[in-house]
């Protein structure tokens, strides 16, 4: 397990050996609540860092995902198609969206675990 | 938790899936206390309420409840409410939250003198317990009361839990299940005992979900004072021959002419969640507007209510509402979409 980082729009990106796991922070599916649908993009496409690369739609809104890193597509959850509630449940570990071929570096703007714990708690209230 | 009408509401507490499912096939518990209680008290409070209400309450009996509404001299809903006759005669209410204070002074500018508006929202509580199993989780801490006796929309009075209360057959969910008005000091301990009996506690998600396939309205969504009875689908509530009310004249003159426009059903596919405010278009023409939509996990499709054009998307029309990034395909059907174990065929017609 590499060292998890978040961006202000609720997603996280966890990078080991240059594959980057993206997924939506316990927050963000508590703040949705239960989620309905996901739109995610295909195996190949070329995302930029902070590209809209997907929408989770959830019983009370639909959100736009937002790449925390450049790359590659390589893998999509498709256990999300038939079980949308695993991000739920499991926001952090089987309800990850997407896996990328991460191209150039973490950018700087995404924030430490701490700096995000903060901007949920600012956020929760 | 949420905000609703200045109540720390919880949205939820497990998950809408789970709630829903427990409300759907088992029995769920709802803290509704947020919901305006007012009495009335004197001799002529039930002539004043026949003036005040669109339904017909001479013919509620002690121990029974009706759904009502209330108009404005012009015909437009100012709110939708439960009408209750305790056993002993006297007339009390349930409104919703966020009309509350207005309704309560409309009642009191249209009280007589003989007439007092009390309202007793800070001082009880309620809640409601919904399923199918509700009755059965109910009997276990009413022992006293005969639940079975109890008639869709009547109303008893005992004890539940050790607290004093007054038990309707009533909800908001399609279901069976009842409606438990008691002393606010005592809700906490009622409320825990209901769960030790096999209630699971349900949230306004999993509420508005329910109340949705069940076709019933909510207000301040599906109706407010702009739409009269009519355009929300809610002509049944009104009786026009049954002399004088507030609202009746305008009224007689909508029935006469027909509503310009009606609330329909829609029912979209597994990836289109009709939004409140969202355009609703039959080959290509505007012909509505969502009033009200969600996910049915339980039904795996989009419903809602759309207030259209009367005439323009009948039953079975195919129509298109709009989501987002373009619009997603669906259909008029036929309301509720969803019956549930609620004692009468003919539905669950209670207020939000």
């Amino acid at each position: 397990m590499g060292d998890r980082r978040y961006t202000e729009t609720h997603e996280w990106v966890d990078v080991e050996d240059g594959v980057a796991t993206i997924g939506i922070t316990d927050f963000a599916q508590s703040q949705l609540g239960d989620v309905v649908f996901l739109e995610l993009p295909r195996q190949g496409r070329k995302l930029s860092a902070g590209e809209t690369f997907g929408v989770i739609e959830s019983v009370k809104a639909a959100s736009d995902l937002y790449a925390p890193v450049a790359g590659t597509v390589l893998e999509v959850n498709e256990r999300l198609v038939s079980n949308p509630e695993l991000v739920n449940k499991d926001p952090l570990g089987e309800g990850w969206l997407i896996k990328v071929q991460a191209e150039g570096g973490l950018p700087d703007s995404l924030l430490d675990q701490a700096a995000y714990a903060r901007l949920a708690e600012s956020g929760s209230h | 938790m949420v905000d609703f009408a200045g109540w720390e509401m919880p949205q939820q507490y497990s998950s809408v899936r789970e709630e829903h499912a427990a409300v759907r096939g088992a029995a769920g518990l709802f803290d509704v206390s947020h919901m305006g209680r007012v009495s009335f008290r004197g001799a002529g409070a039930g002539e004043f309420l026949q003036g005040l209400v669109t339904n017909d309450i001479a013919g509620v009996g002690p121990g029974h409840a009706q759904y009502n509404l209330i108009c404005n001299q012009a015909g437009g809903v100012l709110d939708d409410l439960v009408v209750y006759r305790l056993p002993d005669g006297s007339w009390s209410a349930v409104v919703n939250a966020s009309n509350r204070i207005k309704d309560v002074e409309w009642m009191r500018a249209h009280a007589g003198s003989g007439v007092e508006v009390l309202d007793r929202s800070r001082e009880t509580a309620l809640l409601a317990l919904q399923g199918p199993r509700a009755e059965s989780v109910l009997a276990r801490l009413a022992p006293g009361l005969d639940l079975g006796a109890i008639p869709y929309f009547g109303v008893a009075e005992g004890e539940v839990a050790g607290a004093p209360a007054t038990v309707s057959r009533t909800g908001y969910t399609g279901e069976d299940g009842f409606e438990i008005l008691l002393p606010a000091a005592r809700v906490g301990a009622v409320w825990d005992a209901l769960l030790e009996a096999g209630a699971v506690p349900a949230g306004l998600a999993a509420r508005d979900v329910c109340r949705l396939e069940a076709g019933l309205r909510l207000y301040g969504n599906d109706m407010d004072e702009d739409t009269n009875p009519y355009q929300a689908g809610l002509g049944w509530t009104v009786k026009l021959d049954k002399g004088d009310f507030v609202g009746r004249q305008a009224l007689a003159g909508v029935r006469e002419r027909g509503p310009d426009r009606v609330l329909a059903g829609i029912r979209c596919g597994e990836r289109t969640i009709p939004r409140h405010g969202a355009g609703v278009s039959r080959a290509g023409d505007r012909v509505g507007v969502v009033t009200s939509g969600t996910h049915s996990f339980f039904l795996g499709a989009g419903i809602g209510m759309a207030s259209v054009t009367a005439g323009a998307a009948p039953v079975g029309a195919r129509i298109e509402v709009e989501s987002r990034g373009g619009a997603g395909d669906g259909e008029v059907v036929k309301l509720p979409f969803y019956r549930g174990s609620v004692k009468t065929a003919a539905s669950a017609r209670q207020s939000g």
